[in-house]
């Protein structure tokens, strides 16, 4: 089996100051990597360098596509990187008010994410948007309803629905539970899940909560200041931390 | 099945002046297929420590760690969450499930897992969970309310429900009663005759006798302090 994503020398820089440096990993078709590390750390920087949404200073982004093979996403013109974001990719960011259209229904979120990528059969579209509202667990009588009538957890399930409905490999997401409170955030978790299962979908998520990784990433890589100081299977990096820095992160979490 | 060979395990506390503390070293053990070998040794003398080990939990300081060929000392995560899927079972003392999930669902998880219909996978846990006594109005719901012995019957069911060619057990009969801990030693000793290589902790001493082939007592993998 070849990677569905090869990363390769990563780094983005602000001025003097170092986003990310000297980061590389090989990402599998199904696997989950976690990427932890507190605020500054550069793992949201990271992940917006991977996604094609800041342009690293250095380093390779090869993601294995569908029709050409290996590609280098850095490289590749903008066009080309907006198709492969719309069909491959999908992105779950931390506000759900990011990632939907505030004013468009809940229907017509899903629908034009299928649009983007050609579909014009209205009844079809809808037949999908209704499909995907019930697999993200949100009653089908509410599509014609906005985003904005939706509580903050229908809402970041409907950027799931929006971002899955046109099956894509690799999903980056941004602190997916943040914000939300404890029970809706069990639910959502409980849910991507199940779809990264049942979709054999690659993810990279980015969060500073552990109990997220534990419970989604088959691994994890550990930054701070802009470096990855530790990587491993995500439950042995938790219960085996080797860096002084992680067993920081992982002792200064509260038991319940 | 399983082969460790002269592994040991030290912790740095990073954070507590780089202390670092050895708990084993030149641990060596080999399970074959049909043999269940028992950890013994005082409390802290690193029975767990092993099994973590031997589970990819743990990470080895030297040594190899073979399980079904492949070394879990240096594997990859992908290859040893693959072990763990079809090669390695673990039934740990304590259930950590997803909130949400239903008790057969949890049982029936490792199956699913590998690929097996739902349906079968289903038929399979309900078996299971049958034979452990764990009341059927219980299927449906979440095993996190439970007491803490249909917890670890829970448990023991998840572990059981794909026929892994090694297994580690965590202390299976604690806290349980007679006629539970008999089913599971009627499960064990199954799994041996289908040809599982077994690794246990039982300070139930009779359970231990009545399963186990053999004994190591893990204080001889114990560091020599110098005085």
């Amino acid at each position: 089996m070849s990677p569905l994503l090869q990363v390769a020398g990563i780094e983005k820089r602000y001025g003097a100051r170092i986003g990310c440096t000297d980061v590389s990993f090989d990402l599998y078709p199904g696997e989950v990597m976690g990427i932890v590390g507190e605020s500054g750390s550069g793992k949201s920087t990271l992940l917006n360098c991977l996604a094609g949404h800041l342009a690293p200073d250095a380093g390779r982004v090869i993601f294995d596509t569908r029709h050409m093979g290996p590609v280098d996403t850095v490289t590749m013109s903008e066009p080309e990187r907006r198709m492969l974001s719309r069909t491959d990719w999908a992105f779950v960011h931390q506000h759900a008010r990011d990632g939907l259209r505030m004013s468009v229904s809940a229907g017509g979120n899903i629908g034009e994410r299928l649009m983007a990528v050609g579909d014009r059969h209205y009844g079809r579209i809808r037949a999908a948007a209704l499909d995907w509202l019930d697999r993200v667990e949100i009653d089908g009588a509410r599509i014609d309803d906005r985003p904005s009538a939706f509580s903050g957890g229908m809402q970041q399930r409907l950027q799931i629905a929006r971002n899955l409905v046109t099956g894509p490999r690799l999903v980056f997401m941004d602190e997916p539970t943040g914000g939300l409170d404890v029970s809706v955030q069990a639910r959502l978790l409980d849910l991507l899940r199940g779809l990264v299962r049942r979709m054999g979908l690659s993810a990279i998520i980015v969060t500073h909560d552990l109990a997220v990784v534990r419970l989604l990433a088959d691994r994890l890589m550990v930054m701070k200041d802009g470096r990855v100081v530790e990587s491993g299977l995500t439950d042995q990096v938790l219960d085996d931390p080797q860096h002084g820095y992680t067993q920081l992160l992982v002792s200064s979490v509260l038991q319940v | 099945m399983i082969d460790i060979r002269d592994v040991s395990k030290s912790f740095t506390l990073h954070n507590q002046g780089g202390a670092v503390i050895r708990v084993m070293e030149g641990a060596s053990l080999h399970v074959a297929p049909g043999e269940c070998v028992a950890l013994t040794g005082a409390s802290g003398a690193g029975k767990s420590t092993l099994m973590r080990v031997i589970y990819g939990n743990y990470l080895a300081a030297s040594g190899s760690v073979l399980v079904g060929g492949l070394d879990v000392a240096r594997a990859e995560p992908r290859e040893i969450l693959r072990l763990r899927r079809e090669v390695l079972g673990y039934v740990s003392q304590f259930l950590r499930v997803v909130p949400r999930v239903p008790t057969v669902e949890v049982v029936a998880e490792p199956l699913l897992a590998l690929g097996v219909d739902p349906h079968t996978a289903r038929a399979r846990a309900e078996v299971l969970l049958r034979r452990l006594n764990i009341p059927e109005r219980l299927w449906s719901l979440s095993p996190t309310t439970f007491s803490g012995g249909e917890q670890q019957r829970v448990n023991i069911a998840r572990g059981f429900a794909h026929a892994y060619p090694a297994l580690l057990l965590d202390e299976p009969t604690a806290s349980l009663d007679a006629e539970n801990r008999a089913v599971v030693l009627g499960l064990i000793a199954e799994a041996k005759a289908r040809g599982a290589a077994i690794v246990g902790i039982f300070h139930d001493v009779e359970a231990r006798e009545r399963v186990c082939d053999r004994v190591v007592d893990v204080s001889g993998f114990t560091p020599v302090v110098a005085a």
